[in-house]
C-alpha cells in the first residue's frame, strides 16, 4: 500500500488525453474515487446510480472541500464540508449558491472508465 | 390528472393555457409559486373584478387607520404581470366556465379557451337583509373602494356604526375612530369575537377599546337602518326600539365564499367550492384556492391557510404532483395597533381539557391556555401576545409541555431562560447586529433577503441566508424577523407534519413505522414502497433511511456506505483542509504506557501535525491524510473511538472511590463497563456519557445524554443533558442501587432513543418532545419492557464489527487509495 506519487511532468507540456481509470466497478454506485492527475491535481470521478460517470476537480468552489467525499444523489454531489450541492454534469453550484468546479470529460468505454485529463 | 393526459402533455410542445379567475391574494400567490416551479409551462391569463393590481387585503385595516397607503399594500404592480407575460384583464368579471367547450366567458362576452382554470374568487361580505341595508352610506368592508368610502365618510360625517364585533368589525371600528369618528360597535352575540375569545378576554378587549373611545352594544340586534332627509342612512334602530344616529354603517357580520361562478358552471359547492387535497374541484381541470373553497368541510378566511393551499395548487399545476393539502390549524391575531389579541385552537376548553389562566385585570393582561394530556390544544392571549407564536408552534407540533407546565404562562423566557432574548424585540435591533453566530449573518442581511426574494418560510430564509440553518438557536429571532416582514403571510415552520425532506411527504415517524410494519430492508425498497419523489433521495433522507433500516433490522439490513456522510463512511472526522482526525477509544478515559507509546510512534511515522487531548478524555491525532488512515489504524492497533459518528462517543469518568478521598462509588470502572457495553452502537445523533463517583460531579454528568452520579446508596441516572450550543441540564430519570441496574436502565433508555427518536435528534430534543414522564413510563415503571429494550440493544451491538480493523484490508481499504493513472 505504499503508493509513492512522483510528479515528473511539466504541466504545460502535457497534452490532454483520455486516461483509463480502470473497470467501472473501481467506483461504487453513488460513489466516487480520486484520480491523482500530475497536471490538474486531484480529480474526483463519480458514478451515479444509473452508471453514468462524471469528473470534476476535487475542490468545492466554496471552501475547497473534497467533492469526492460527498454524498452522490441523482446527478449531483453534496460537498462534505458545508453541504453545497454541485451538479456533476456542469460543475455548477445549485441555488442559492454560486460557483463552479472545473469539469473533465468522462465516459464508460467497453466497461472501463475513461477521463480526459 | 390521469396518467394519459399527463403523458400527452409531455409530448405537446405548445404551452398550456391557464386562466385564473380572481386577482386576489390566494390566486396570485398560486401564480407566483407556479412561476417559480414551472415558468414555461403555461400561458397565463388573469381576470380581476376589481380595477387594481393585486393587493394585500389583510392590510386594508392599516390603510383605514392611516398607517399605510394603498401603494404600500400592492403586492404585484402592473409591471410584474408584464414581466411574466401574464395577460391581465382588470375590471372584468368572468360569468361562466363552459366546461364542455373548455372556454371561460367574461362579462363582455369574450371567450377564452383554457387547459386549466384556477378559480380564486374569494368571498363576499354577508349583508343581513334588514330594512335599509342598501341605503347610501351603508357598506361592507372588503375592498379598497370600501376603505376609500370609509375614509371619505370620516371626513364629512361624525357618527359611524359598525355592525359586527368580530375581527374585521373591530379593525374597521378602530380605523374609523382613528379617523376621528364617533364609533359604536353593535354585536349580536354575548361578547366580542366570540369565535376566537372567551368572555373574560373579550371583556378585557372591550375595556381597552372603550378606553380609546369606541362604544359597544353587545347582545344587541339591529332591526332597521333608517334614512335621513337626504336619502342617506341617518340612524340605526334596534330590536328594543332604541335608535342611535349613524351617518355611516359598516356591515362586518361575516363573509360567504363566492361560489356563484362555480355553481353556474356546474361545479359541486357546499358552503364553498368543494376541493380535493390537491385543490382540484369536481372537474379536475379546474382548481380552486382561497376563501371561495371548502376543503374537508372547512372554508378558511385567514391568509396562512390560503398560502398553504396556493403552494399545493401550484405544485400540482406544475405537474410535480407531490404536494397535498391536509387542512390547517389556524391562529388569529387582531391587527389593531396597540391592542394585542391572539387566539388559536380550542380556546373555550371542551370537556376533558384543563385550563391554565393568568388574569391581571388592572394590567389588562389575560392569558389562558387549554391543555389536554399535557399538550396545548388552544389558547387566548390579551395584552401580552409575545409568546403566541411559541404556544402555537407547540400546539401544532403537539409537543408535551409537562416539564414546564407550572411556568407555562411565563412564556418562552420563563420556561427556557437560556433562550431568552430570542424574542420579539429583535425588530428593534440595528441592522448590523449578528443574529446567526454560526453562519455570521446579521439582521440587515436577513431582512433584505426576505424582501428581495419574497421569502415566506423559515426554510427559505435558511436556504438563502444560512441564518439558523446550523444550530437553530437563533430560530426564534429569525422567525420574528420573518413574521415582522411578511405579517399574516408568515407560516411557521415545524408544522405537526414535517416531512423528512423535500423528497417525500412522509414524516420521520411514518417512515420508521412503515419500515417496521412492512419489513423493508433496503433504501431502494423503502423509497419504492413510500413513493419517494426522487430516484435516489438526497443527502438529508438517505442517511436517515440508512439509520432507520439499520436500527430496526440490525441483523437483516446491509449498511449502505454511500448513504453515510463521509465521516461515518471512512470512520474518521474530516477537517477543513480535507485531512482527517483519528481518535482511538480509551475506555472510561483510561490508557496505558504501551498505548501512549504507539500513539507517539504513529504521530512520528506519519508526520501527524497535531496531537491533542480532547474534552472527552482521549487523544486526537489531527491532520491525517486519507490514504494514510488504514495504516495509521493498523499501527495504533486500538479500536475506533467513533469520534466522528452518530454513535456512542465518549464515557467521561472521574477517578472515583478507588483513589479519590471524596469518592463514594467506583466511577471509573462503571464508565469502562458502560463504554464496552454500548460500543459501536449507532444512534440518531451522537451520544455522550459520563460517570461521577460522588455528587461533586467532576465528570460533568449533568450535561450528558446519560449522566451517572454515584451517591452513598447507589447511582443516580440523569438523562437528556447537553453541553452543546445550548446548555441543557440533564433530568433525573431514577436512582438505582447496583452497577448492573445502571447498565440495564441506561441501555434501555438508549435503545428507546434509538427506536423512537427522529434521525438527528439529540436525546434532549427527543425527550422534550415526548416528555420525561413517557420515558420514565417505558424505562422505569415497565420492568419487562425495560429488560426487553436492554436486550434488543445488546443484540444489535453484538453484531457490529470493529470498523478500523475491518477497513485495513480488502474491499473496505480500497476507498482510501487514490487512483494514480
Amino acid at each position: 500500500m505504499s503508493a509513492v506519487v512522483i510528479h515528473v511532468h511539466d504541466a504545460s507540456a502535457v497534452r490532454e488525453a483520455w486516461v483509463d481509470i480502470g473497470p467501472l466497478d473501481v467506483i461504487a454506485r453513488r460513489g466516487s474515487r480520486v484520480v491523482r492527475s500530475p497536471r490538474h491535481g486531484d480529480v474526483a470521478v463519480f458514478r451515479t446510480a444509473d452508471d453514468r460517470v462524471f469528473a470534476l476537480l476535487d475542490r468545492c468552489p466554496h471552501k475547497g472541500g473534497p467533492l469526492s467525499q460527498g454524498i452522490v444523489f441523482g446527478d449531483k454531489v453534496a460537498c462534505p464540508l458545508h453541504g453545497w450541492t454541485i451538479g456533476l454534469a456542469d460543475g455548477e453550484a445549485g441555488a442559492p449558491d454560486h460557483g463552479c468546479a472545473p469539469r473533465f470529460e468522462a465516459r464508460v468505454e467497453a466497461g472501463r472508465v475513461m477521463v480526459k485529463l | 390528472m390521469t396518467m394519459d393526459t399527463r403523458t400527452a402533455e409531455h409530448v405537446q410542445q405548445a404551452r398550456l393555457r391557464l386562466v385564473v379567475v380572481g386577482n386576489g391574494m390566494a390566486g396570485m400567490r398560486t401564480v407566483e409559486e407556479l412561476l417559480q416551479l414551472a415558468p414555461e409551462r403555461y400561458d397565463i391569463t388573469v381576470f380581476g373584478a376589481e380595477p387594481h393590481p393585486n393587493y394585500n387585503r389583510i392590510l386594508l385595516s392599516p390603510v383605514l387607520a392611516g398607517e399605510k397607503s394603498f401603494d404600500e399594500i400592492v403586492i404585484n404592480g402592473l409591471d410584474w404581470y408584464a414581466t411574466h407575460g401574464i395577460k391581465l384583464h382588470l375590471n372584468r368579471t368572468v360569468v361562466k366556465i363552459d366546461r364542455a367547450r373548455r372556454v371561460v366567458i367574461a362579462d363582455d362576452g369574450s371567450a377564452h379557451a383554457y387547459d386549466r382554470v384556477l378559480v380564486a374568487t374569494g368571498s363576499t361580505p354577508f349583508v343581513p337583509p334588514i330594512p335599509g341595508h342598501n341605503l347610501p352610506g351603508v357598506l361592507a368592508y372588503r375592498a379598497i373602494e370600501d376603505t376609500d368610502a370609509m375614509i371619505e365618510a370620516a371626513r364629512r360625517y361624525r357618527h359611524a356604526v359598525v355592525i359586527g364585533g368580530g375581527l374585521l368589525g373591530l379593525e374597521a371600528a378602530n380605523g374609523l375612530k382613528q379617523r376621528g369618528m364617533d364609533v359604536t360597535v353593535v354585536h349580536l352575540a354575548d361578547w366580542l369575537m366570540e369565535r376566537q375569545l372567551d368572555d373574560v378576554a373579550a371583556g378585557l378587549l372591550q375595556q381597552t377599546l372603550e378606553s380609546r373611545g369606541i362604544a359597544f352594544r353587545t347582545r344587541c340586534q339591529t332591526s332597521a337602518l333608517v334614512a335621513g332627509e337626504s336619502g342617506r342612512v341617518a340612524a340605526v334602530r334596534f330590536a328594543d326600539g332604541e335608535t342611535i344616529p349613524a351617518d355611516l354603517v359598516v356591515m362586518a357580520v361575516g363573509i360567504r365564499p363566492h361560489t356563484a361562478l362555480a355553481e353556474a358552471s356546474g361545479l359541486a359547492c357546499h358552503r364553498g367550492i368543494l376541493v380535493s387535497d390537491t385543490m382540484q374541484t369536481y372537474d379536475p381541470r379546474i382548481y380552486a384556492v382561497g376563501e371561495c373553497v371548502s376543503h374537508r368541510g372547512i372554508a378558511y378566511g385567514l391568509v396562512a391557510p390560503l398560502y398553504e393551499q396556493a403552494r399545493v395548487c401550484a405544485n400540482h399545476l406544475a405537474a410535480l404532483g407531490y404536494g397535498r393539502y391536509a387542512g390547517s390549524v389556524t391562529s388569529t391575531k387582531l391587527k389593531v395597533t396597540g391592542v394585542d389579541v391572539f387566539s388559536a385552537g380550542d380556546h373555550l376548553g371542551a370537556a376533558g381539557t384543563e385550563t391554565i389562566v393568568l388574569h391581571d385585570a388592572k394590567g389588562s393582561v389575560y392569558k389562558k391556555l387549554v391543555l389536554k394530556d399535557d399538550r396545548i390544544v388552544g389558547g387566548v392571549l390579551v395584552g401580552d401576545t409575545a409568546d403566541g407564536g411559541w404556544y402555537f408552534q407547540m400546539l401544532r407540533e403537539q409537543q408535551s409541555v409537562a416539564q414546564w407546565r407550572h411556568r407555562l404562562l411565563l412564556g418562552r423566557a420563563g420556561c427556557m431562560p437560556e433562550a431568552a432574548g430570542a424574542g420579539s424585540d429583535v425588530t428593534a435591533l440595528p441592522d448590523t447586529t449578528e443574529i446567526c453566530g454560526c453562519n455570521g449573518v446579521c439582521k440587515g442581511m436577513i431582512v433584505k433577503t426576505i424582501a428581495e426574494r419574497k421569502l415566506a418560510t423559515l426554510d427559505d430564509v435558511r436556504k438563502y441566508t444560512k441564518a439558523s440553518s446550523s444550530c437553530g438557536s437563533c430560530m426564534g429571532q429569525v422567525e420574528a424577523l420573518l413574521a415582522a416582514a411578511v405579517g399574516g403571510a408568515y407560516k411557521p415552520a415545524n408544522a405537526a407534519r414535517k416531512p423528512v425532506c423535500a423528497c417525500t411527504e412522509h414524516t420521520h415517524e411514518e417512515v420508521r413505522a412503515t419500515i417496521r410494519e412492512q419489513k423493508l430492508l433496503s433504501i431502494p425498497e423503502t423509497m419504492e414502497f413510500l413513493d419517494w419523489k426522487t430516484p435516489d433521495g438526497c443527502p438529508t433522507c438517505r442517511p436517515a433511511l440508512n439509520y432507520y433500516l439499520l436500527s430496526t433490522w440490525p441483523h437483516e439490513v446491509m449498511d449502505d456506505p454511500q448513504s453515510r456522510i463521509v465521516n461515518e463512511r471512512v470512520h474518521a472526522n474530516i477537517q477543513k483542509d480535507g485531512t482527517y482526525s483519528v481518535i482511538p477509544r480509551m475506555y472510561g478515559g483510561t490508557t496505558t504506557p504501551d498505548q501512549l507509546r504507539r500513539i507517539a510512534d504513529v504521530a512520528d511515522k506519519y508526520k501527524i501535525p497535531a496531537v491533542k487531548v480532547t474534552g472527552g478524555q482521549r487523544i486526537d491525532l489531527l491532520g491525517v491524510k486519507k490514504e494514510d488512515l488504514p495504516r495509521v489504524w493498523a499501527d495504533l492497533d486500538m479500536p475506533s473511538g467513533y469520534a466522528y459518528a452518530k454513535a456512542l462517543r465518549t464515557v467521561k469518568t472521574c477517578v472515583g472511590s478507588e483513589w479519590c478521598r471524596f469518592g463514594v462509588q467506583d466511577s471509573t470502572n462503571l464508565g469502562i463497563d458502560l463504554e464496552h457495553a454500548f460500543d459501536r452502537m449507532w444512534t440518531p445523533h451522537k451520544v455522550k456519557l459520563a460517570v461521577s463517583g460522588c455528587p461533586r460531579n467532576c465528570a460533568e454528568s449533568g450535561i450528558k445524554d446519560v449522566g451517572i452520579i454515584g451517591v452513598e446508596s447507589g447511582w443516580e441516572i440523569h438523562v437528556a443533558g447537553n453541553g452543546g450550543i445550548r446548555t441543557e441540564v440533564a433530568q433525573l430519570l431514577c436512582k438505582v442501587k447496583t452497577r448492573d441496574e445502571v447498565l440495564e436502565y441506561a441501555g434501555a433508555f438508549l435503545q428507546l432513543y434509538r427506536e423512537e427518536a427522529r434521525y438527528l435528534d439529540r436525546t434532549v430534543h427527543w425527550v422534550k418532545r415526548v416528555g420525561l414522564d413517557y420515558v420514565k413510563l417505558r424505562v422505569v415503571d415497565d420492568a419487562p419492557g425495560r429488560r426487553a429494550l436492554h436486550a434488543r440493544l445488546l443484540d444489535a451491538v453484538s453484531r457490529q464489527q470493529e470498523p478500523w480493523a475491518e477497513r485495513q484490508q480488502g474491499e473496505g481499504a480500497r476507498e482510501f487509495a487514490p487512483i494514480v493513472p
